[in-house]
Order: C-alpha cells, then structure tokens, then sequence
C-alpha cells in the first residue's frame, strides 16, 4: 500500500507530462520500483552515514584539528593546525619504529602466509582426496578463533621453559629462546602466530582457484615431459595469478592493521620492538590525544590504500 | 607409495594446527604451579576445575559471556535485516542513484576501523551511548560486505519470478519480502554465521567504548585480565581462552558449510 501511496509523486518526478500510450504505466513502474527501493535503502544509509561515512571523514577533519580529550564534548570548538599532526607523527621517533615494525610484520608475514597456504592448497588438491574436508576444515579452524584467545594461548605456547614450541624444539635439540621477551624473535614469534592463524583463509581461496583449474593444463604439460615442479611453477602459478592477487591484498590489509598481538602478547615490547601502528595509534588515543591518533589512522588508511592500488596494478600486467 | 608421505605432511599439518588449542584445553584444568612447571606436563595431573569456577564465580564471565552473546545476535538479526534489504536493491530495482550506491557502498568495503574508530568515540559519546548496548551494536548493525555478499547472491536469482508476481500485481515490497528473500535463506546463513563470528571475536571497538566492567565483552574482558593484575593466573588465562574459543569452534563446526561457501561467493573472510 505505501507503493501506492508513493507512485503518483515519483511517477511525476520521472514524467511530468503522462503520455496516453503504454508509458505512463512503464513509468509508474519505475516510480514503484524507485520508491521501493529507497524504502529499502533507507536504514542501511542511516546507518551507513552515520557510523561508517561520517567517521571517515571525520576523522580526516580531526586530524587537522588540535582535539584532545578535554574537547570531547565541544568537538566543533577546537582550532585548525593545518598539517601539524602528520608532521609531529612522521617526526616522532616511537611512530617510526611502529611504522618499520608494521612494515616488517607485512612484508614477511604476507608472502609466508600465503606459500604455506598454496603448499596446503596442492597438497590437499593433489594428494589429498580422501578425508580432505577433514583437513580443509582443520586448518581453517584458526581463522574463525578471537586473536585475543589464540594470542592468550600462544603466550603460553611460546613460553620460554615450560611452552609448548621450546618443548618440541627441546626433542630435535634446539635450545630454544625467550621468544617474546627476545627484541630479536619477538616479531618473528608474532608473524609466526599470524600465519598458524590465519593461511586457512587463503587456503580455501587458493583451493577453489585450483580446482577452477582444467585437469587438460596439466595433461597438456605431462605430454611435453616437465616435472611436477615445472608444471607447477609454470602452468598453475600464472594461472593463480588473479587468486594469488586478491589474497594477498587482503592478508596484507588486514596485516597492516595488527593490533590485539601485541596488545596480548607483548604490549609493544620489548623496547617496542612489536609496538604496531594501530596499537601506537590507540595509546595515544588513550593519552587523549584525539587528533594526533586520527592523523596516525590516516597515514595508516592512505598507506593500505596505496599499497592496494600498486598490488592490483603490479600483478594485472604481464 | 606416494600417497602415504603426502598424508603424513597433512597430518603432521593437523597435529600443528590443533596442537594450541589442545594445549589450552589441557592447560585450563591444571593449577598455575602445574602450567610452569618444566618440563611441561601434557595431561593435567590432578585435573581441577577450579579455573572454571573461579571464572564463572569471582571473575564475572558469565556476565561478560552474556554480554557478547547479546551483541552479537542483535548485529547479526541487523546485518541479515538491512544488508538483504539493500543487496536487493541494488542487484534487482532500477532506481536513480544505484550506481552511485554500489560505488559509496564498496568504497569502504575496506575500510579499516581503525580509521574511523575516533570520531566514532566521540560521536557515540556525544549521543550518550558510550559504554552501553547500543553504543556496542549501533556502528556494526550495517556491513558493506553484507550488502556485497547478498548483492551477489540476488543477481544470480531468476527475473521472471518478479516480473510474474508484479502481473499479479504483488507490491515491490511484497516481492522482495515474500517472494525472493526466502530464496536467499543459503546466502543468510552464510552472511549470519559470518556477523555472528566476526562480532563475537570484535576487539578494538568493544576495549574503546566498554569502560566499565558490565559492559565488557569477552574478547575484552580476556585481554584485559591478561595484560592486567590477573597476568600471571595462568590457569584462569587458559580457562577464559577456552570459553571465548569453544562456543565459535561449536558454531563453525556445525556450520562450517555455509562458512565456506560464503568465501567462495565473495572471495573474502
């Protein structure tokens, strides 16, 4: 009945002068669909504006701004600084470091979680037919966990004498370090943590993409004689090129965000060595330094937005 | 002969990925003297359960528990909601404005919520709403990769059904509602599971603007107690792991289906 009440205004905003023919009910047609689609549309762009749109450009407003924690109730009476924030943010010595850390948690962690998801991925495509929802559901179960409990747990596991890996390590005769304590292994006990978590996601990317695969690629190479390695390398890979793009942009979005690992974990220690910028950016936030923290998330958004744009254009060509 | 190597790698894989979580669910029965001990014991020596009792007595969890549960469902029964709505829109209605839409709508598909989380706080605190249930759900009741997911998932519905229904003279709304939404109950599931586990493991949000301890979620609660006074309870730690873990890992593996599918129609987790 609203559709009804609501075609002769539309109906007129689409044509105002009615023809006697079929059109006036071919537009009605679209004025009802119009109208029901803006009803439709209605609470999700409320929604939308206020809680998704709005912050993000509020957030690029208040990073211009001097807002602190004492404005928090008169938002809209703080002063302009220009650039001051990105400048005292690119100048500030910890914001470096969380920003070198960031970069090293992505661009080791990123490639390293994906080899181990396509070596899962042809693993269980080639070799692994019987029981293989068994296993693609096994290594997917860390994906769907909290990070705070998996980082909870890995505190433990990576403890230095009575953890689970210095244990196994214990066995083959390695002696272990005081992985989170550690300035050097810190960061790589993170990153280590990040790919066990999270590989089971691009695996099953990686896994529909193989099977997308026609089984004549492979035949057409076992008839020219290259090895299994050859065929792999050659054939599936440039194949998996659009999969091998998309999830590595998304991994690396999300890598480039890491924030409960150190939280849990580490707090950003030791001496920052796992201090990420998210996290940087939420003590500082925490300091009430509102616009220094919003210039930091903008850095951070430009950055992932730029890297996303270069991934796309870097693995389209060729 | 080649086959057996292949499926010890795997299950070697398996042992790795399941190890953690064996090990915490070992762990939440022993006493912290038993969790430091080295070397490390596998089973508990003499299981206790007074991690659990003291989590669900002393430690308030059940109310924290209460709280992400509560949480969840209610964005989750928004996304379903909203996102179906606008997903129809967008792939079935020829409105002025679609296009323009879709392009608003997958722009921030990537959006970080670090991005956005400041003026968020400062807008949810300017409404009242900080460090209660709606300041909690009211930023996650709408998702763009609802809106995604469920876009897609309606185009590839047939146009005759619409087209049959608006002889009979059925009301756009009525199409939507009781025509094609029920042939999207695949897609729902998918897009619910998903909501559902995103907004149970949810952190950054939930630390800002829970500010006391009755509003805290799990994830929050979890964290807090390891970083705070509580750091070196290793046992309760263990215990608070296993019921932030366990419900998701129960829900996944029933639905564990649906999760999967919902990759492969959109590509994203």
């Amino acid at each position: 009945m609203s559709s009804a009440t609501l075609k002769g205004p539309a109906a007129q905003a689409v044509g105002p002068t009615p023809r006697p023919s079929s059109k006036p009910r071919r537009s009605g047609a679209v004025g009802r669909q119009t109208a029901a689609a803006w009803i439709l549309a209605l609470p999700f762009a409320v929604l939308f504006l206020a809680f998704t749109a709005g912050p993000v450009l509020g957030s690029l407003g208040m990073s211009f701004t001097d807002m602190k924690q004492r404005d928090l109730r008169t938002p809209f009476a703080v002063n302009g600084v220009g650039f001051d924030n990105y400048v005292k943010a690119l100048s500030d010595e910890t914001f470096r470091k969380a920003a070198f850390n960031t970069a090293y948690f992505v661009v080791i962690g990123v490639p390293l979680t994906l080899v181990v998801a396509l070596a899962a991925a042809v693993l269980l495509d080639k070799g692994v037919k019987k029981f293989q929802s068994l296993f693609r559901v096994g290594y997917y179960l860390p994906v769907v966990t909290s990070i705070v409990a998996v980082a909870v747990i890995w505190r433990f596991v990576l403890a230095p004498d009575s953890g689970l890996l210095n244990t196994v390590l214990g066995w083959i005769g390695i002696d272990g370090p005081n992985w989170l304590a550690s300035k050097t292994w810190a960061m790589p006990s993170l990153i280590m943590m990040a790919v066990w978590r999270n590989f089971g996601s691009a695996m099953i990317i990686f896994l529909a993409g193989l099977q997308g695969i026609p089984h004549t690629v492979e035949e057409a190479g076992q008839l020219d004689g290259a090895s299994a390695w050859k065929r792999f390398r050659y054939l599936i890979v440039p194949l998996l090129r659009p999969t091998i793009l998309f999830t590595s942009v998304v991994t690396g979005i999300g890598y480039l965000q890491f924030f409960e690992e150190p939280f849990v974990m580490t707090q950003g220690g030791p001496l920052n060595s796992t201090l990420s910028v998210s996290m940087y950016t939420y003590q500082q936030f925490g300091f009430g330094n509102y616009s220094l923290a919003a210039s930091m998330s903008y850095i951070l958004f430009v950055v992932i937005a730029v890297l996303t744009f270069l991934q796309f254009r870097l693995l389209r060509e060729k | 002969m080649r086959r057996w190597w292949i499926y010890l790698i795997a299950v070697l894989g398996l042992i790795a990925v399941a190890a953690p979580f064996v090990w915490m669910l070992l762990g939440s029965f022993k006493t912290d003297g038993e969790l430091l001990r080295v070397p490390p014991t596998w089973l508990p020596e003499a299981p206790t359960n007074g991690n659990y009792s003291e989590l669900f007595g002393k430690a308030n969890f059940p109310r924290y528990f209460f709280n992400s549960t509560l949480v969840a469902l209610v964005v989750t029964a928004g996304n379903l909601t909203f996102c179906s709505m606008l997903g129809y829109a967008l792939a079935k209605l020829n409105f002025k404005g679609r296009t323009p839409l879709f392009v608003l709508v997958m722009g921030t598909l990537m959006v970080p919520g670090m991005v956005t989380f400041v003026p968020l706080f400062v807008l949810v605190t300017n409404a009242g709403l900080a460090n209660s249930y709606p300041g909690l759900i009211l930023p996650f009741l709408v998702s763009p990769f609802g809106v995604f997911l469920m876009r897609q998932f309606f185009a590839g519905l047939p146009d005759d059904l619409m087209d049959a229904a608006r002889v009979d003279g059925t009301s756009e709304l009525g199409i939507f509602g009781r025509i094609m939404l029920p042939l999207t109950r695949p897609a729902l599931a998918t897009l619910g599971i998903l909501t559902f586990l995103g907004s149970w493991n949810n952190f950054l949000w939930p630390l800002v603007i829970a500010q006391t301890e009755d509003k805290y979620t799990l994830p929050v609660a979890l964290a807090l107690y390891s970083t705070g006074q509580n750091a070196q309870h290793y046992g309760l730690l263990m215990a608070g792991a296993v019921v932030v873990v366990v419900p998701v890992l129960v829900i996944f593996l029933a639905f564990q289906r649906h999760v999967t599918k919902g990759i492969a129609i959109t590509g994203i987790k």
